[in-house]
């Protein structure tokens, strides 16, 4: 069984084509980067797996189930967690009311209206120890919108952690990061479980090839490369497009 | 710490306070506290869909009016007791907000306000034009107070029945706002996208919140419904929607006390303003844009900043 299997996915918006016959098959635990330049439908495919973004036709399954056409919360119940390549968090609650939401969520409980939130304690000994162990314990008090950019960017990274994720999709973790911050999220990647599946986007040749086991290569909408990264570096039509700048 | 035992040793002066109000109020004025009362608790019922769930209604007077015309139309048409007329009133109200909500929760921000605001006056055009039931713009007169065991018919014993009820329903809405259940309606406020991605139905939080909101706006209106013994269509007009938004902006959206103090100003105003000038609704306006001006986070907001600019010098 893989992690995540795309049968020729294809999205149009209008007349522009943003993904174009994408297959792409990821097994469990492995971790793959994808890289392409601007426009190449990276972004336009994350949307489609975790569900914001449905697709015009192809077919998406998450662990052998058909999660095509789910809404974004079913397929984070089944699993699934991501970040946002432009940050996504609670601007005006504290990194703690953040977390405890983050923790709270995935398993998909009914509605409780009554108890209070602070008498649940599992979800307060969980989120306190998320927080100690991404080292933003510091920052549990603090209004998310007053972090500097770089705690955001990791406070995103927790958030998609909380629920214990099968299969995580990290869209340009790094991006905008200082080269200290950069290796602070690298770093908190390597050390997730080795069973958690990653499919990441990243624009830094570095981070990319620290982290992936294999790297898939998208160019206008199109999957064009695939493999390790020997086998990227060797491909030229990669190198032209892509990495032909160096 | 302190601020906790602060806000305990408000809420408990508060609470003396209006148990005392009867013994040195004339009875007008605990008529105005009895009306801003019950407007309190309509300004927090909008608040728990505005300033917790960031959904900003202009047709919250639907369900209020929807109520307060149930109580009467049952008692006097359908010569039914209070003991069903009262209960009804809240489940039509629930249902009327349960009806509306799968319609407005279609959009959001500036066309969501648009959509609640044109069912609403739906419901108002009814009530307006279906003379033959609902007497039109005359309204109808003669509508009795409950009397489940002792009368309610004195000013005095009216004002502690509807701050029994506002009480109890004001605890109700503080235990909804502090439960998973509010946290997770703040969090849609910040960020529908990310409280997706963590797994939350969005959708059926904020219907939750929706229909919540219009029943306890329900009881809001079956108690003005026994206060002013009369139900007329101005209950469920614009004027009253946007009566109830300004008063939860004015106060402080997402404090529930904000709305609450926003409501008793605005109902304060509106009787001293009134026994001046016809022109309340300008008035009204001027608050408002004052308020957006120079106390963005409202009345509540201005304390909050007093305190943190004296604790953090």
């Amino acid at each position: 069984m893989t992690a995540l299997a795309i049968e020729n996915l294809s999205k149009n918006f209008g007349g522009v084509t943003a993904l174009s016959g994408v297959s792409l098959e990821i097994g469990i635990g492995e971790r793959r980067v994808l890289l392409g330049p601007n426009g190449a439908g990276k972004t336009t495919l994350f949307h489609a797996i975790s569900g914001n973004v449905m697709p015009s036709s192809g077919r998406i399954s998450l662990f052998g189930q058909d999660i095509t056409r789910l809404k974004p919360d079913r397929r984070a119940r089944l699993g699934l967690a991501r970040t946002f390549q432009i940050t996504n968090l609670f601007p005006r609650l504290t990194v703690l009311d953040s977390v405890l939401l983050a923790v709270g969520g995935a398993n998909g409980r009914p509605i409780r209206l009554l108890r209070p939130m602070s008498s649940y304690h599992g979800l307060y000994d969980e989120a306190h120890r998320l927080l100690d162990q991404w080292g933003l314990a510091g920052t549990a008090r603090r209004v998310v919108r007053n972090l500097s950019y770089g705690e955001q960017r990791q406070l995103e990274l927790v958030l998609a952690l909380a629920g214990e994720p099968r299969l995580l999709l990290l869209d340009e973790p790094t991006a905008g990061l200082s080269p200290g911050e950069t290796s602070r999220v690298v770093a908190m990647v390597q050390r997730l479980r080795r069973d958690m599946t990653i499919l990441m986007i990243e624009h830094d040749m570095d981070v990319a090839f620290e982290l992936a086991d294999r790297i898939a290569v998208m160019h206008q909408g199109r999957l064009i490369a695939e493999g390790d990264e020997a086998a990227i570096r060797a491909n030229r039509q990669v190198t032209e497009i892509y990495l032909g700048t160096e | 710490m302190t601020g906790r035992v602060g806000s305990f040793a408000a809420s408990v002066v508060a609470l003396a306070l209006l148990l005392a109000l009867p013994q040195f109020l004339r009875q007008y004025y605990l008529g105005l506290a009895t009306r801003m009362l019950i407007f309190a608790l309509f300004a927090m019922s909008l608040d728990l869909l505005l300033g917790y769930a960031g959904l900003a209604s202009l047709g919250h007077a639907a369900y209020f009016g929807v109520a307060a015309y149930t109580i009467a139309l049952l008692i006097l048409r359908a010569h039914l007791g209070s003991g069903i007329a009262f209960p009804a009133a809240l489940v039509a109200a629930t249902a009327i907000g349960a009806l509306f909500a799968p319609l407005a929760l279609r959009a959001r921000g500036s066309y969501f306000l648009m959509i609640t605001f044109a069912l609403a006056q739906v419901v108002w055009s009814v009530a307006f034009g279906w003379r033959s039931l609902t007497n039109g713009d005359d309204g109808m007169p003669g509508v009795p107070r409950p009397n489940f065991g002792w009368s309610l018919d004195s000013t005095q014993s009216f004002y502690y029945f509807v701050l029994a009820i506002v009480g109890l329903a004001a605890l109700l809405l503080l235990a909804i706002v502090k439960s998973p259940f509010g946290r997770a309606l703040r969090g849609i406020r910040e960020s529908e996208s990310r409280m997706q991605a963590l797994g939350y139905n969005v959708w059926r939080y904020q219907f939750v919140a929706f229909v919540l909101a219009a029943a306890f706006a329900g009881l809001a209106g079956a108690l003005y419904a026994y206060f002013n013994r009369f139900v007329g269509p101005e209950y469920l007009f614009v004027i009253q929607s946007a009566e109830a938004l300004i008063m939860v902006i004015l106060g402080g959206a997402g404090t529930l006390i904000g709305p609450a103090i926003g409501a008793a100003v605005i109902v304060f105003l509106e009787d001293f303003v009134s026994s001046m000038t016809q022109h309340w609704v300008m008035v009204l306006g001027i608050i408002y844009v004052l308020v957006t001006l120079f106390a963005r986070h409202g009345l509540i907001g201005l304390i909050v900043d007093y305190r943190q600019r004296r604790s953090e010098p």
